[in-house]
């Protein structure tokens, strides 16, 4: 049993992580909070005075407003539906017995330590460049004409460099849920002549459903909040402007700090509603 | 019979296996071929695959034109600060609720995470703000902090499922031959969990190296580490192909490494122990 003195001595071991975050969480959320109520224009006279609800309102019905939202949406959906589907499928693969599987295994995950602007400018200038990338390439040896992906198919092509990003991620994990599945529980359905579509629908999935679950939460999470990938590109430009880049834009580009605010606070509170869900799987976790 | 066939079976996943990881490692691997081909040879029409003049002039134009070692310094030192800081910081915090859990150990630990999913830019200008009134911005020790508050919530829960998985019961034979605390925690746990601990390192070395918000929006030229350093080269002035390849491959070469050694924790670290 802890003592009394032990305890003491553990709620002071935890102090200062715990003073530390609160003090990162709570100083610059309120500022924003307080910012968000406030005409402020740094490069025009400053803080110009309270103004209630105004930059809430005006971030909502700006006209870049609901194309970020949709924007946000489609690269999230669209790079959460390739990595998720592609890497339970390498997942899969990656699973069954072959030769050089921890070489493979290297291979696949590789893309995850690169860094976000290196891989950016890597598929920007030596894949997607019309004249010089490797797609130009290809497409003119199939007698097509290059596409100018990062104008033409700027959404698509941000989609892509994501995913080869973050699929390294989902297929480990994936691979590390199907690998404590029980081996014989398919072994069996298999000799019961279950087939292979029907041994995955009713055995893998069930299994990876909580693995899947995290996959999904934390990826929306970090994509929500893609940066480098669009300031090295497109720079928010041809329809890639996502929330948080348009935010990015009010504050350090036009610096309405105001309206930078509010929009600030719009993605902290959709930021939240994806980490409930993500909390939950992970507390109930904790308990066993 | 069936040896044959599971023999073929497995002929038949290597190569499907082989063929979709070269496909996805291909980009990197582009960019290693790339830095070794002259300038123009790196955009010749049509592109050539391994048959070229292999060339070291790019590594020795990028190091001798670009201070190419201060931003390489600035990122030692801005991942390596941050993450021994966060250790320091999160060491106590994790043994403790490892080891003396309240009532609310649970709760604390759920809230360090949602800490983690604040989104960075609806706190950038405050940052910013605090930063130039504090003289932090562009700064080595302004960066290591703020990417230490970042990452402080991922240390503590990967410490946290290290420590938990040390029995308690040695802790209480040593409490009963009369070790102190700081007895306990210095000769009992510490090497116990040292494999916990470097592995907690490996991980945030690797996420605070790529780290590509905080790094682009508060350095300029002092502090800038490599992810700044690559972002220059977007926009460009003439033949640069295989210098940026060059570059980015000097950039990525140390995390690749440090990587393939921290596959194993990666999972249970990035998913805060849900998924093992």
């Amino acid at each position: 049993m802890a003592t009394q003195h032990s305890r003491s001595a553990a709620r002071l071991m935890m102090a200062p992580a715990v003073i530390l975050l609160l003090g990162w969480m709570l100083v610059p959320l309120a500022m924003t909070l307080l910012f968000s109520f406030k005409k402020y224009l740094p490069l025009r006279g400053g803080d110009l005075g309270w103004v209630g609800f105004d930059n809430y309102i005006r971030f909502f019905t700006s006209s870049a407003f609901w194309p970020s939202v949709l924007t946000t949406l489609i690269i999230v959906g669209g790079v959460l539906i390739i990595t998720v589907v592609l890497g339970v499928l390498l997942a899969i693969l990656l699973n069954q017995p072959m030769w050089g599987q921890g070489i493979v295994r290297i291979l696949v995950i590789a893309p995850f330590f690169v860094m976000p602007t290196v891989s950016a400018l890597v598929w920007k200038n030596m894949f997607m460049d019309p004249v010089n990338g490797l797609f130009a390439h290809i497409w003119k040896f199939f007698g097509a004409a290059p596409l100018e992906w990062l104008s033409q198919a700027s959404i698509q092509s941000i989609i892509m460099i994501v995913s080869w990003q973050w699929l390294p991620f989902a297929t480990l994990i994936l691979l590390t849920a199907i690998q404590s599945l029980d081996r014989e529980q398919l072994e069996a359905a298999e000799m019961d002549g279950a087939p292979p579509l029907a041994r995955f629908g009713y055995i893998t999935l069930p299994h990876l459903g909580r693995a899947l679950a995290i996959v999904v939460l934390i990826q929306t999470i970090f994509i929500l909040s893609i940066f480098a990938e669009i300031f090295v590109t497109t720079g928010g430009a041809f329809g890639t402007r996502t929330l948080s880049y348009l935010i990015f834009q009010r504050v350090l580009e036009s610096q309405n700090i105001g309206l930078g605010s509010a929009g600030g606070i719009y993605a902290v509170i959709l930021a939240n509603i994806v980490a409930v869900f993500l909390m939950r799987i992970v507390g109930k976790n904790l308990d066993a | 019979m069936a040896r044959s066939i599971n023999t073929q079976r497995k002929l038949i996943n290597t190569l499907a296996a082989w063929a979709i990881g070269l496909l996805i490692f291909f980009p990197i691997l582009w960019t290693i071929l790339t830095s070794f081909k002259t300038e123009a040879t790196a955009i010749s029409d049509p592109p050539v695959f391994l048959a070229f003049d292999w060339t070291l002039e790019n590594y020795t134009a990028v190091l001798e034109r670009s201070n190419y070692a201060r931003f390489l310094w600035n990122s030692v030192i801005i991942a390596g600060g941050s993450t021994l800081l966060g250790i320091i910081v999160a060491v106590p915090a994790a043994w403790s609720m490892a080891f003396v859990p309240s009532k609310r150990t649970k709760d604390i630990l759920l809230w360090m995470l949602s800490t983690k999913m604040l989104p960075a830019v609806g706190v950038l200008y405050p940052i910013y703000l605090i930063f130039i009134k504090m003289g932090l911005l562009d700064t080595k020790i302004g960066l290591t902090i703020v990417l230490m508050l970042i990452n402080l919530p991922i240390i503590v829960w990967m410490l946290y499922t290290y420590f938990k998985e040390i029995p308690g019961e040695i802790l209480e034979a040593a409490r009963m031959d009369g070790a102190t605390l700081r007895q306990e925690l210095f000769y009992i746990l510490t090497p116990m969990a040292i494999p916990g601990i470097a592995s907690t390192l490996l991980l945030n070395v690797i996420l605070a190296w790529n780290e590509a918000f905080w790094t682009l929006n508060l350095t300029a030229a002092k502090a800038a580490p490599l992810t700044a350093f690559i972002a220059s080269y977007s926009s460009p002035e003439g033949l640069f192909y295989a210098k940026l390849s060059a570059a980015s491959t000097m950039a990525i070469a140390p995390i690749l490494i440090l990587g393939w050694f921290s596959q194993k924790q990666l999972v249970s670290g990035l998913t805060f122990g849900a998924v093992k």
